[in-house]
């Protein structure tokens, strides 16, 4: 059962158009652990965009390790954190950051969330102060006997 | 029946846009490079580690700059696309060789035909980091000043060459 289906996966795999095949191992970190904190830190700032929900620090791919790397040294040179991540962003976009800056291609991005929730709020109060459904509803007399009889019937379990 | 519009129509936007959202391909990030002057580089020529090649040597001249790699498997799709293109002269394409090995990257170009006038050597992939490379095939049309004006990242498909890069370098060309 379970082989065909690993099968028919790696197969489709194998014919599958395109792919960016990247991935590789982690290179060891290496040995002066100030250092390498500080190019965790600023890693853990960069997205890596083969993979774009994991950031520089977390992702095996070769980019990835490449970056780490282009950091390592960087911060070898004396370079600061800000002089650091502006040589990314010159290159690969503010989609590198993953913290994206706040400007006004991005005010969507930031502020849409508050707009939706502040849209919500508005809706939910004025239906609070203004319910639609006002008072008591006056029966005829020919529905109140309708209940009566719809609720008899369901009291005995006839209906 | 009125009261059902409002929220029918709005899970019917929310499906417009999230549908609109699936199309869109995440990996195209507008590059910040178009519209600025190509990263400089002198590297190793493919061919000859003798004689080196630098994007300056093309100022004056309308490019395309072709990033590709012999295990790059999108590659082999856009191949018969760049000796297309090649062929047809309408525009000269440099290659960069990236992260590749000598041998296996001659042994590619002598299997599959070679579209490139000259294949630049970028052994450790440094001068990708300056072009911003993270998915390869990458393609860049620069201009006579030397300017990044188009970017494709992925394979450059006949369509594309069609509609993006052979009108821009016409245009280019002009200029």
């Amino acid at each position: 059962m379970a082989e065909p289906l690993v099968r028919a996966l790696a197969l489709a795999m194998l014919l599958a158009p395109g792919g960016w095949a990247l991935a590789r191992e982690a290179p060891p970190a290496a040995q002066d652990p100030v250092l390498e904190q500080r190019v965790m830190a600023i890693s853990g700032e960069l997205r890596c965009l083969v993979c774009q929900n994991q950031t520089i620090a977390d992702s095996n791919a070769e980019l990835a390790a490449d970056l780490r790397k282009e950091v390592r040294e960087k911060i070898r040179q004396g370079q600061s954190d800000r002089e650091i991540i502006d040589f990314m962003v010159e290159r690969y976009g503010d989609f590198v950051l993953y913290r994206p800056p706040f400007k006004a291609t991005t005010l969507l991005l930031w502020l849409g969330p508050l707009l939706l929730l502040a849209t919500g709020l508005t809706i939910l109060f004025r239906r609070l102060a203004h319910p639609r459904v006002k008072g008591d509803v006056e029966l005829t007399a020919d529905e109140r006997d309708r209940a009566r009889r719809l609720l008899a019937s369901k009291e005995t379990g006839e209906g | 029946m009125n009261r059902f519009l409002l929220p029918v129509g709005i899970f019917a936007a929310l499906v417009a846009l999230l549908g609109v959202g699936l199309t869109l391909n995440p990996r195209e990030v507008p590059s910040p490079l178009i519209g600025k002057a190509a990263p400089h580089f002198e590297l190793p020529q493919l061919h000859d580690s003798a004689k080196t090649f630098s994007e300056k040597d093309m100022l004056g001249k309308v490019w395309v700059l072709n990033v590709w790699a012999s295990w790059c498997v999108s590659c082999r799709e856009e191949h018969p696309v760049l000796l297309d293109l090649a062929k047809s002269g309408a525009v000269p394409i440099y290659g960069l060789n990236y992260k590749d090995r000598r041998p296996e990257g001659l042994g590619w170009l002598k299997n599959m035909g070679d579209p490139y006038q000259i294949s630049a050597f970028d052994a450790d992939g440094r001068v990708g980091i300056d072009y911003g490379v993270y998915g390869v095939p990458e393609t860049y049309v620069i201009d006579k000043r030397g300017v990044i004006r188009y970017k494709r990242i992925g394979p450059l498909t006949t369509e594309i060459v069609k509609e993006k890069v052979l009108p821009l370098v016409q245009e280019l060309g002009r200029g």
